[in-house]
């Protein structure tokens, strides 16, 4: 209850009074409303109104949001020519026809091997980046830090900065009111449906399936999938936002054991900031430390938290703090840094007064991390080299094992599935080895002695094939099962391929 | 009431006002979300109810103003399967057995549907995989009662065997045995004879014996030299496919009480289309001639 009142108290007076810092320096009156001390369980979620940061990693950040929108919506639209009868599109997921195609790479299902091994490299260079650098991921890449950023902007646009936005929300709702908060959600959810229909994208040839959107043609699960989408991106990225770092997210709780005291955190140095107090001209910088106090770190993080309070599992490194300190730190004629990338390791040696700094970015962690990569990026490329475009299966009959001839003789049945993953069309001769007068017979094909077997381009065509076996033929071999290899040769360029199956007989 | 709001001390949360024994209970009131969802699936239901089918009347319920009907739903989904199989079962019904054996679409076709109409159907007597019984015919092996070729087939399901339509396959052999047409020992001797017929016969005399009898009894449907009349649904008895088994007594009771196993004619039980299907189904396991 008393925290209760204390935060209603803080928000009667707040905005209204205007403390300074230092001359001229704004003090914010804001809570890191988001830090774990300050969000009770019960309590229900206090509104972040993260103030417009200006700055290095700003830039960055817009940089990176305009390069991986930019991915987004460009790669689909990418050509990547494979021939006349398969999609060009570069990167396509093709569920009706379950082929995945990234530029040279094509991955059948049973290839999805290739999937997961590009999944764990993925996460090891994540794992390696967090242990050099931290959260570099969650602060400049995640699509959620990315849509966020996007959202708060939109915001920005129709409803002001901090002091604009939490003035409004506190207005009565009138027509003003109504046409900005209206305006801003619109714009939320047309940048949702944005991301929604670029997403169908990968799913389907992109000119044509934006062509249908617009004319209302498309199938109806493109419009479902950009309608879960949408109202998915809408509440992630415009409602629900830190709240899903730092209550849905699991890598925040991962990212805590691949850091170390030599990784590069955004920080804030107490050394140097500590005491913190206002400046008032009367009292010297020499006696104090530089932190003014006047929370422009706090008012302009996106995650509602205090970086002064060392690192804490909501900070997703944006680095915010970092540009909203160093402008602060120019105005006050101090050195900027005051809150930095920085490693503990250095920030123990300076409260010490030792020599600094120390980087060590090459340490077992790391070692490890990249010997990691190095050996499943080998693998992967020794895999993708030695991808086989023409595949053969074997299933031997299971009921009946075989069947007794008239003659005497014995038949097995098997189903054949060959699998041309070139893309043209290739002819194949098919025959058995192992297995002595043995002949074959493919349904469809009987009357054919050497039959020729078309596959047309990048499909598997499956064969029903009796393998037969004369009287004396099948007197000569022991009863049970004879391992032989069914064989296919392409007619035209002799490339062969083989598979062990066996032939039963009682 | 806000007047007598009062609240907890140690935690600081309102109390509902309840007293027992000296303990109060706090007041935690549902999470607005989940309430008003709960308003919103109470107003839904109303509309429910007057959209969908929903309350049960006497004798029936009420049907809901959209006319929903499963029953419709699912009939309109085979309607909508039938017509987007129609197509190729035209093409079924109208190209010949051959024609569709060779036609790599319509043989797929074929023979998905054949597989399922044989397991519905045939696989009670000839097995799931169709590899027979005693006194089943197994239809994967190349030994035909009645032919193997694709229209042999056809006609045989269609028609039926001793099934007692017009056109039916019919063979008849005599119960030697039951109506004292051979005494036992000529009958023993004639199963000599036959054993020899697929080179399996211990006992030289008994064979020459038999041969007389086999030529005078049996060779008329089954042929002089044993090897049956595809014609006559006579069984070829030199290989080594027996449908009621090999074995010297097995044979002394074939020919002793006669044999003559029933299948029905398909014709009418079956559309025209899954005749085919089951005609391309069979050949095609392995068999067909």
């Amino acid at each position: 209850m008393t925290d209760l009142t204390t935060r209603s108290a803080a928000h009667a007076h707040g905005g209204g009074s205007r403390m300074a810092a230092a001359p001229g320096i704004e003090a914010h009156d804001v809570k890191p409303v988001n830090a774990k001390a300050e969000r009770g369980l019960y309590a229900s979620r206090q509104k972040i109104y993260a103030k417009r940061a200006r700055g290095r990693y700003r830039s960055v950040k817009w940089l990176l949001m305009a390069v991986t929108l930019g991915v987004y919506y460009v790669l689909p639209w990418l050509k990547w020519h494979r021939g006349a009868s398969l999609p060009d599109q570069a990167v396509l997921l093709d569920f009706p026809n379950r082929r995945f195609f990234f530029f040279f790479l094509e991955i059948w299902p049973q290839e999805f091997y290739f999937v997961t091994g590009l999944l764990v490299l993925a996460a090891l260079a994540l794992f390696l980046v967090t242990a050099i650098a931290g959260r570099v991921w969650c602060g400049y890449f995640c699509p959620q830090t990315v849509w966020t950023d996007m959202m708060i902007a939109a915001e920005r646009f129709w409803q002001g900065d901090r002091n604009a936005r939490m003035l409004l929300d506190k207005q009565r709702w009138g027509p003003a009111k109504l046409y900005k908060k209206s305006m801003t959600h619109l714009t939320f959810l047309l940048i949702s449906l944005l991301t929604g229909g670029a997403f169908v994208l990968y799913f389907d040839e992109a000119p044509r399936l934006t062509r249908q959107l617009l004319t209302g043609e498309a199938p109806a699960i493109a419009y479902l999938f950009i309608g879960i989408f949408t109202i998915t991106t809408y509440l992630l990225g415009g409602i629900a936002r830190e709240q899903v770092c730092t209550y849905m997210c699991p890598w925040p709780r991962i990212q805590g054991a691949l850091l170390d005291a030599d990784s590069y955190l955004v920080t804030y140095k107490p050394h140097r900031g500590e005491p913190r107090g206002h400046l008032r001209k009367a009292a010297s910088p020499e006696r104090r430390g530089d932190c003014i106090d006047c929370k422009a770190c706090v008012v302009v993080c996106p995650m509602g938290i205090d970086i002064r309070n060392g690192p804490q599992l909501e900070c997703i490194q944006c680095a915010l703090c970092v540009d909203a300190c160093n402008d602060i730190m120019a105005k006050i004629g101090r050195p900027p840094g005051l809150i930095d990338y920085d490693t503990f390791h250095n920030l123990e040696a300076a409260e010490h007064k030792q020599k600094q700094p120390r980087i060590r970015i090459v340490r077992p962690r790391t070692v490890l991390y990249a010997a990691l990569f190095c050996v499943v990026g080998l693998v992967m490329l020794w895999g993708v080299s030695r991808r086989t475009t023409l595949e053969l299966n074997v299933l031997p009959d299971r009921n009946p094992l075989f069947v007794q001839l008239s003659d005497g003789g014995f038949r097995n049945g098997y189903t054949v599935k060959i699998l041309n993953k070139r893309y043209d069309t290739r002819h194949f001769s098919i025959g058995v080895a192992g297995l002595d007068g043995a002949s074959i017979k493919i349904v469809g094909m009987e009357s054919d002695a050497n039959p020729v077997i078309p596959v047309a381009a990048d499909t598997l065509r499956e064969l029903r094939v009796f393998v037969s076996v004369p009287k004396r033929a099948a007197d000569q071999i022991a009863a049970g099962s004879t391992p032989i290899v069914f064989q296919i040769s392409d007619r035209q360029d002799a490339t062969r391929t083989s598979r062990d199956s066996q032939f039963r007989k009682p | 009431m806000a007047a007598d709001k009062e609240i907890d001390a140690v935690t600081g949360v309102e109390t509902t006002g309840h007293d027992w024994d000296g303990i109060k209970e706090l007041n935690k009131p549902l999470p607005k979300w989940w309430l008003y969802t709960f308003y919103a699936c109470i107003v839904w239901s109303v509309g429910y109810w007057i959209a969908y089918p929903a309350w049960p009347r006497l004798g029936g319920y009420t049907r809901g103003v959209l006319g929903y009907s499963q029953r419709a739903t699912v009939t309109a989904e085979i309607d909508k399967a039938r017509a987007a199989q129609g197509d190729l079962r035209k093409q079924i019904a109208t190209v010949p057995l051959d024609g569709i054996k060779q036609n790599q679409d319509l043989l797929r076709f074929a023979m998905a549907g054949g597989a399922a109409a044989f397991a519905t159907n045939c696989a009670p007597c000839h097995g799931r995989s169709a590899q027979g019984a005693k006194g089943y015919p197994n239809l994967s092996d190349d030994d035909w009662l009645w032919g193997g070729t694709l229209a042999d087939i056809q006609a045989t399901i269609e028609n039926g065997i001793r099934s007692g339509e017009k056109k039916e396959r019919r063979s008849d052999m005599p119960k030697y045995g039951i109506e004292n047409l051979l005494k036992p020992e000529e009958i023993d001797d004639a199963a000599e004879f036959v054993l020899s017929l697929s080179g399996r016969s211990t006992d030289a005399a008994a064979v020459e014996k038999g041969r007389k009898t086999f030529a005078e009894q049996c060779a008329a449907c089954h042929g002089a030299d044993g090897k049956g009349k595809l014609d006559m649904g006579a069984p070829n008895l030199t290989d080594p496919i027996w449908l009621y088994g090999g074995s010297k007594p097995e044979i002394m009771e074939s020919i002793s009480t006669g044999r003559g196993g029933v299948m029905p004619a398909w014709a009418g039980r079956l559309d025209p289309v899954t005749i085919k299907e089951l005609a391309v189904y069979v050949h095609a396991l392995g068999g067909g001639k």
